[in-house]
C-alpha cells in the first residue's frame, strides 16, 4: 500500500490508460473515440515525465557560474532533460493524430449526418 | 563522399515532399517529376550502400557529427545501414520509384486537381518508412513511424466513400500500435538509459532478469503487431486498402506491413537477444500459433471475396503470417526465410497491386466478374498479373518459392508443423484463386480465335504503368534467381551468430 502511494503518479498513468484504451476500443462514437486517443497519449506522456522526475530536483540548466564555481555537477539535483524533450515531441505527433482523427470524423459526419459507428455502417450496407 | 549516403537515403524524399508541395502553388506540372528526382537519389545511394556494407560491414553515421566524445555518453541520432537493413532500404526506395512513375495516368484520372497534395503525401510516406528501416535510435524510430503513419491516413482518405471510415478505423488502431511502442521505448529507457539501439543492445544481456525489459518488450511487439496488422489486429487492413485510391494502395500495401515487420526484427534480434526469445517460450509458442491462424484465416476469407483489390489485401494479411511465424521460429533457416521475404513479399504484392491498378485502369472496377475476356483484352498486363500470381504460390524460380523454402526448412527443423500446414495451405489457396481468375478471364467468353466469334478489341494499360507492371514481374524472377547470393552476402551475415553455430 505505502508503495502504491508512494508511486501514486504511476498508478494514474495506468487509470489514464485504460479510460483512453477503453474508449478507443468499446465505444460507438467516433468523437469519443478521438478523446480516448488523446487521453491514452496524456498517459503515456506522465509516464514518461515521471521516470525523468527527481526529488527536489533543479531545472536542468547550468548557469555559468555553476560551472565555473563548483568543481562537480552532481547529476542527482537535475531532472532528466531528456523525457521532456522527446514528449515536447510526443505531444506534437499527439495533436496532429487527434486533428487527422477529427477531420476524417467531421467528413464521416457529412455523409452520414451521424457519429455512431453503428449508425455509419447501417448507412454504408444501404 | 560516401560517408555521407545513409542520410541521401532520407533527404532525397524528404526535400522531394517539400519541394512537390511548394511549387504545387504555382507549377503543378513539376511536383511529380520532382518526387521522382528525389525518389531517384535515394534508390541510387540505397544501391551504392548495398554494395559497401556487402564488402565493409554496417555503415554508421551520427546526425550533425553529434557521436560520442571523451567523457560524454551518446547525444546524438545515430543512423545504421548493416547486413539486416540493406536489401530493405533497397526495396522500399526502388519500388516507391517504381510506382511514382506507375501511378502519374492513375492519379491524373483519380485525383484530378490534387496530384500535387498526393505526390507531397506519397513521398512523406516513403520517407517515414526509410526512416523506420535506417534509423539507429529507438524514440526516433517512433517519430518516423507516426510521420509514416499521417501520410498513409491522408493518402487511404483520399478514396471518399467507404474510405473514410477505413481510413478512421486505421488511424484509431495505429494510433495505438505507435503508443504501445512508445510506452515500451519508455520502459527501456528507464532502465538502460539510452535510446541509442547499440547501446541498449550492450546494456540488456546485463538486465536479462529485470521485469520491466520484459514487459517492455511484450508492450513493443504488441504496438508493431498491432501496426503491421497480424491476426487478430487485422481488422483494419483489407477495407483500408480495398478503398483507398488504386494508387495509395499501390504504394502502401507493399511497403508498409513489410516496414512494420522490420522493426519486429530490429527490436527482436538487435535491440533484444536472441536469448530474450529463445528463454520466452509461452510468447514464442503463441506467436507462431498466432501466425498459422493469421495464414489459417487470411486465406480463407480470400477465397469468399469478389472484389480483387480486397482479394489482395487479404493475401497482403497471410504474407505477415508467413513473416512473423519465420521470426519466431529462432532459427537460422526460418530467420533467413522471414528475411528474404520481407524484401520479396515487397516486390510480390507491389507487383500484384500494380497489375491490378493496370485492371482497374482500363475496366474501371475490379468485381472479378468484370474480367471476362480480360486475357484478350490485357494479354501483358495478365502475363505480369500471372508471374505475380506463380510467385505468391511459391513457384520457381521466382523469389516466392526461395522464401518460403527456407521458412519450411525452419519449421522442420524447430518441428512447429502446424507452420508448414497453414504455408502449403495458403499456397493451394492461392492456386485455386489464380485458376478461378483464369477461368473468368478465358473461358466465360465466346473464344475470339475460333471462326464466327467476336473479335475482342486489345485494350491495353497505358505504357507508363505498364512498363513498370512488366518490370515489376520480372524483377521477380530476377529476385528469385539472385536469392542465393543475397543470402550468402549479406541475410546470412545478419543473422545472430548465436544461431549460426
Amino acid at each position: 500500500m505505502e508503495k502504491l502511494i508512494a508511486n501514486f503518479n504511476y498508478v494514474i498513468v495506468v487509470i489514464l490508460m485504460m479510460i483512453g484504451l477503453w474508449a478507443m476500443l468499446a465505444q460507438k462514437n467516433l468523437i469519443k473515440k478521438c478523446i480516448g486517443m488523446a487521453i491514452f497519449q496524456t498517459g503515456i506522456i506522465l509516464f514518461f515525465i515521471s521516470i525523468g522526475a527527481k526529488n527536489e530536483a533543479k531545472v536542468p540548466i547550468l548557469s555559468k557560474s555553476v560551472v565555473e564555481n563548483s568543481s562537480a555537477i552532481i547529476v542527482n539535483d537535475y531532472g532528466n532533460p531528456l523525457t521532456q524533450i522527446l514528449m515536447l515531441t510526443a505531444i506534437v505527433v499527439g495533436v496532429a493524430t487527434l486533428g487527422v482523427g477529427l477531420a476524417l470524423a467531421q467528413k464521416i459526419y457529412q455523409q452520414h449526418s451521424s457519429f455512431d459507428e453503428d449508425e455509419i455502417l447501417e448507412n454504408q450496407r444501404k | 563522399m560516401t560517408v555521407q549516403l545513409p542520410i541521401v537515403i532520407i533527404l532525397g524524399p524528404l526535400l522531394g515532399a517539400v519541394l512537390a508541395a511548394f511549387t504545387g502553388w504555382f507549377r503543378p506540372r513539376l511536383s511529380h517529376p520532382l518526387v521522382v528526382i528525389g525518389l531517384a537519389i535515394s534508390f541510387a545511394a540505397a544501391l551504392k550502400l548495398v554494395f559497401i556494407v556487402a564488402d565493409a560491414g554496417a555503415q554508421k553515421y551520427w546526425l550533425g557529427g553529434w557521436g560520442p566524445k571523451q567523457g560524454h555518453g551518446v547525444v546524438g541520432i545515430q543512423i545504421t545501414v548493416d547486413y539486416l537493413n540493406t536489401l530493405l532500404l533497397a526495396a522500399v526506395s526502388g519500388i516507391a520509384l517504381l510506382t511514382s512513375v506507375y501511378t502519374r495516368r492513375l492519379v491524373d484520372t483519380e485525383l484530378a486537381g490534387r496530384q500535387r497534395y498526393f505526390y507531397a503525401l506519397f513521398s512523406l510516406l516513403v520517407t517515414g518508412l526509410l526512416g523506420i528501416t535506417i534509423t539507429g535510435d529507438i524514440f526516433n524510430l517512433y517519430v518516423f513511424m507516426e510521420i509514416a503513419a499521417l501520410s498513409s491516413y491522408a493518402l487511404i482518405a483520399y478514396g471518399r466513400g467507404r474510405a473514410y471510415m477505413a481510413a478512421f478505423n486505421y488511424l484509431i488502431m495505429g494510433t495505438m500500435g505507435a503508443c504501445l511502442y512508445l510506452l515500451g521505448v519508455g520502459f527501456i529507457f528507464a532502465k538502460s538509459g539510452t535510446l541509442n539501439i547499440d547501446d541498449v543492445s550492450a546494456i540488456i544481456p546485463a538486465l536479462r532478469q529485470s521485469q520491466a525489459l520484459f514487459v517492455g518488450f511484450v508492450l513493443i511487439l504488441l504496438g508493431a503487431w498491432a501496426k503491421m496488422a497480424f491476426f487478430p489486429f487485422h481488422g483494419w487492413l483489407p477495407n483500408a486498402y480495398a478503398h483507398a485510391p488504386t494508387a495509395s494502395a499501390a504504394i502502401l500495401a507493399p511497403l508498409a506491413t513489410k516496414v512494420a515487420v522490420y522493426t519486429m526484427l530490429r527490436i527482436m534480434f538487435t535491440v533484444y537477444s536472441i536469448d530474450y526469445i529463445i528463454h520466452s517460450p509461452g510468447i514464442q509458442s503463441l506467436a507462431l500459433y498466432l501466425s498459422s491462424l493469421a495464414i489459417v484465416i487470411a486465406s480463407f476469407f480470400s477465397l469468399t471475396q469478389t472484389n480483387l483489390k480486397k482479394l489482395a489485401s487479404y493475401f497482403v494479411l497471410s504474407e505477415i503470417g508467413y513473416m512473423v511465424g519465420g521470426a519466431w521460429l529462432a532459427n537460422k533457416p526460418g530467420l533467413t526465410g522471414a528475411m528474404v521475404h520481407v524484401v520479396a513479399d515487397a516486390a510480390m504484392t507491389s507487383a500484384l497491386f500494380m497489375a491490378i491498378g493496370c485492371i482497374v485502369y482500363r475496366l474501371g472496377q475490379a468485381q472479378l466478374d468484370d474480367l471476362k475476356g480480360v486475357f484478350f483484352k490485357m494479354p501483358v498486363t495478365m502475363a505480369a498479373f500471372v508471374v505475380t500470381m506463380a510467385a505468391l504460390i511459391g513457384v520457381p524460380p521466382t523469389c516466392g518459392f526461395f522464401s518460403k523454402w527456407y521458412l519450411i526448412q525452419g519449421a522442420a527443423q524447430a518441428g512447429v508443423w502446424h507452420f508448414i500446414a497453414a504455408l502449403l495451405l495458403s499456397s493451394l489457396v492461392k492456386a485455386i484463386i489464380l485458376f478461378r481468375i483464369i477461368e473468368i478471364g478465358y473461358n466465360r467468353v465466346p473464344h475470339p480465335a475460333i471462326e464466327g466469334n467476336p473479335a475482342i478489341p486489345r485494350n491495353e494499360a497505358p505504357l507508363s504503368m505498364l512498363i513498370p507492371t512488366v518490370a515489376m514481374s520480372l524483377g521477380l524472377i530476377a529476385l528469385g534467381l539472385a536469392t542465393n547470393t543475397l543470402v550468402n552476402t549479406i541475410i546470412a551475415n545478419a543473422v545472430p551468430t548465436a544461431l549460426t553455430q
